[in-house]
């Protein structure tokens, strides 16, 4: 297993950006997808 | 109990504000970086770590923004391109001024201050907004063009001093223009942790002279990258707190969508005046913070928390309540006309 502190203070740097940039990409993606569940599921109520 | 180190209050603190920053700035239009840094000053931690982990948090933010909005409006990726280059020297020299002032033990003092102005300041503008939208009720006010450039930019761009550089509206704008203020927003996000959105637009806009829509494309296409080289260099010197920054984001984000779906069926109008005041509770509450750090009054530290997010939570509530009566409002009227049709 990679030691992440025994890397080059760059190169944790860049990890870092990394591990922020799919978190949000992640969470938009996956809070899109509730987003159309509940939008769905309201409209199919006042559709009705 | 304790999860990556912290406790579970903390860890429903931090992602409970980082889901009322959301629905704020996902309501209003804004970053929210400016709410997080004076927040985590607060609750102690060093100014190098409140700022860092404040302009990663602006990088999450604006990665958001960037997929939200990568079909709306235009982006001059030339101005983009060299805002990007001076905005992150501005960045890199506020981050330096930074661990120098924590050597010198004054770092948390200059940033505190530096947030009492910039909050109380933002308050002031958002409450003259709202006395102002007041007055102007029943006028017929003059729609301003987004392909407008306004008149203060044309005034800049008719001073030709070389290099002079081609903009893609058809303008043409001092590269010392674009240096000097891209390089001062830099400055300012780098020193206080701010992603400087609500600074670089009008910026942009005011000074270098792009209509709107593409000041608003290129300032977000600049900040992305801007952000992405604040939280680098902050994360080489130790100062960016993941697990913070993940919690906050993980309430942010869905923050964001539903304050960004209640700006259809709220007014901002009717909530703009309580954001106003929320501001300058947020300023009175670090000043309250660092007063309490100077006369080592433990109970002024506990007053500003409330301040600062007890005020955030209360108008973040105030829109939530008036979007949950708008879509029941909805829903009953719906049942209604269904019922009538049967």
């Amino acid at each position: 297993m990679i030691e992440l502190s025994a890397l080059p203070p760059s190169v944790q740097a860049a990890l870092l950006v990394g591990v922020i940039l799919v978190q949000a990409v992640v969470l938009y993606v996956g809070y899109g997808a509730v987003e159309r569940i509940v939008t769905e599921r309201f409209s199919s109520f006042t559709d009705a | 109990m304790d999860i990556f180190g912290l406790g579970l209050a903390l860890i429903v603190l931090f992602v409970s504000f980082g889901f009322v920053v959301g629905v704020l700035f996902g309501f209003f239009g804004m970053g929210g970086s400016f709410l997080i840094t004076p927040t985590l000053l607060i609750l102690g931690y060093p100014a190098s770590v409140a700022i860092g982990s404040g302009l990663a948090f602006y990088f999450g933010t604006s990665v958001i923004a960037v997929m939200k909005h990568y079909d709306v409006g235009q982006v001059d990726y030339r101005l983009g391109a060299i805002l990007f280059v001076v905005l992150s020297i501005g960045i890199e020299l506020g981050s330096r001024l930074v661990f120098g002032l924590e050597a010198l033990g004054v770092a948390n003092l200059v940033t505190g201050v530096a947030y009492v102005v910039l909050l109380a300041g933002i308050g002031a503008l958002f409450l003259r907004r709202a006395a102002n939208l007041d007055a102007d009720h029943g006028e017929d006010g003059e729609a301003v063009s987004d392909e407008e450039i306004p008149p203060i930019a044309r005034q800049i761009q008719s001073y030709t001093v070389p290099p002079m550089i081609g903009l893609t509206s058809g303008g043409r704008a001092s590269l010392w223009t674009i240096t000097g203020a891209g390089g001062s927003v830099g400055l300012i996000s780098g020193l206080i942790g701010v992603g400087g959105g609500f600074i670089r637009m009008p910026v942009i806009y005011y000074l270098i002279g792009t209509p709107l829509t593409a000041a608003v494309g290129t300032s977000l296409f600049a900040g992305l990258f801007a952000g992405a080289y604040g939280t680098f260099t902050y994360g080489m010197g130790g100062g960016v707190d993941l697990t913070v920054v993940s919690l906050l984001l993980v309430g942010s984000a869905l923050g964001a969508r539903i304050g960004s779906a209640a700006t259809t069926a709220v007014n901002e109008d009717e909530v703009i005046v309580y954001f106003g005041f929320m501001m300058l509770f947020a300023s009175v509450g670090i000043a309250l913070s660092e007063l309490g750090s100077w006369l080592e009054v433990g109970t002024l530290d506990v007053v500003s928390v409330f301040l600062l997010v007890g005020s955030s939570f209360v108008v973040a509530s105030l829109i939530l309540y008036q979007f949950g009566q708008a879509t029941r409002t909805q829903y009953a009227s719906a049942r209604q006309v269904a019922k009538s049709g049967e």
